[in-house]
């Protein structure tokens, strides 16, 4: 199996409402699959489920060619970058200590990790000397979105997530951190899945779309092909553009 | 007109009663506020409780516990476990709430990049926690500071002793001989504690 992703007739319902129905989906090496859909179209139930926050409630998540139920969880999480909307920085950490979290509980030596903090935050452009020893706190949105990124990047996991990263974001910055994460993503190599609502972020970050209606894919595309996909949730999603 | 000996030692015995069932309580109510934070039915029956405990007069608690087999009878014993039960639902409320405050894209981010329920727990629940929990440890010492001058009644002794004999012989000076050292001991309590608290401010 060469896909880093696969889903298989996942379904998942929880409170007597099906949020996912028979999704069926596979993330290649390299690419960044975008899932784009509206709030409740299942995108970010499926995304907690490659890294095990979630279980499927009926067929099978594969990660790396393994089962995600047979994953040791912990393992597999060190090996996959979860950035979020509220980015969960640690507020009572550095950050320096934020960014060197996963290489710290993986026991990196202690002159090693603070190497790899350097040059993470030197990646997402922020000065190490300035930046290190702040607290969360004392950093704007965009800057504590940026120190999010480098945390999930730390241990150089070959898979990455984000859930609508930065959909909290002034549209300056957002565009500026959409322009930062399309660099490392192509210096870097890595596989990711990034879910949004928005379509112009879409466009700009994927190399594949899934768009999700009802917890199954409606239609899978390219940014180039998006203006000539089929469904009507494209149809929608393309009138936002307009 | 007590005497000073007199004062220092009650003082002493006063102290060493508030230690005992302060240590007690906290042994118990941090490591079950720990376990309750994320069992939303357990933790519902444990703080009803330990409400309910508080709701019994203090004397009536030192009377109810002396016929129980153990724990009872007559003298300190009896009163430092009355006033563990009394300090036990500040130090487990504050600590499920202070646990369950801490920020939910915080828990969710630790767990995602693969912290084991220990390491959650004592690198990002527990420090985060800290202040909460540190403030329901310094209502508990204060409030115990004060109920344990009850313990006197059934012979647990402390300050109380000064109190009970002060208001059966009409006897102001006895009585403020056992109150003003037990508000003394209060507020340089709080003062102490309150000050460590700071030490923890959230970052």
């Amino acid at each position: 199996m060469s896909a880093i992703v696969a889903f298989r007739e996942v379904g998942y319902t929880v409170g007597g409402r099906c949020i996912l129905r028979g999704l069926n989906l596979e993330v290649e090496r390299g690419e960044t699959l975008v899932l784009l859909g509206r709030s409740g179209s299942g995108k970010t139930t499926a995304l907690k489920m490659v890294n095990g926050l979630l279980q499927p409630g009926a067929g099978t998540v594969w990660v790396d060619g393994q089962e995600t139920t047979a994953w040791d969880l912990i393992r597999l999480r060190r090996r996959i970058g979860y950035v979020i909307q509220d980015v969960g920085l640690f507020p009572h950490f550095t950050v320096a200590r934020n960014v060197g979290l996963v290489p710290s509980l993986e026991s990196w030596p202690e002159e090693k990790v603070r190497a790899r903090v350097e040059e993470l935050l030197q990646q997402v452009g922020l000065d190490p000397r300035e930046f290190a020893s702040r607290y969360p706190r004392a950093l704007s949105g965009g800057q504590r979105q940026r120190v999010g990124v480098a945390r999930a990047l730390a241990a150089d996991p070959p898979l990455l997530l984000f859930d609508e990263p930065f959909g909290a974001l002034d549209p300056v910055t957002r565009v500026e951190i959409q322009a930062l994460f399309v660099e490392l993503r192509r210096t870097l190599g890595k596989s990711a899945i990034f879910v949004t609502h928005d379509v112009h972020e879409a466009l700009r970050v994927s190399t594949r779309i899934a768009v999700l209606k009802g917890g199954a894919v409606e239609t899978l595309t390219t940014p180039a092909e998006f203006r000539q996909a089929k469904g009507k949730e494209v149809e929608a999603f393309l009138a936002c553009l307009d | 007109m007590p005497v000073w000996t007199e004062v220092l030692s009650l003082t002493w015995e006063h102290l060493g009663l508030v230690a005992i069932a302060m240590a007690v309580a906290i042994a118990v109510a941090i490591p079950a506020g720990i376990a309750l934070a994320h069992r939303a039915r357990a933790e519902r029956w444990a703080l009803g409780f330990a409400g309910i405990l508080q709701t019994v007069p203090s004397l009536a608690l030192f009377g109810f516990l002396i016929p129980i087999p153990m724990i009872g009878g007559i003298g300190k014993r009896t009163a430092v476990v009355a006033l563990v039960l009394y300090a036990l639902l500040p130090i487990l409320r504050n600590t499920v709430a202070g646990i369950q405050g801490v920020d939910r894209a915080v828990r969710e981010s630790a767990i995602a990049m693969g912290m084991t329920a220990g390491q959650l727990l004592r690198q990002v629940e527990l420090p985060l926690a800290a202040r909460t929990i540190l403030a329901g440890v310094r209502i508990a010492t204060v409030t115990t500071i004060g109920t344990a001058t009850i313990a006197a009644a059934i012979g647990g002794g402390g300050l109380g002793v000064f109190i009970f004999r002060g208001v059966a012989s009409v006897d102001s000076q006895q009585i403020l001989a056992g109150a003003v050292p037990a508000a003394a001991m209060a507020l340089a309590a709080d003062g102490v504690l309150g000050w460590i608290e700071r030490k923890f401010s959230p970052a």
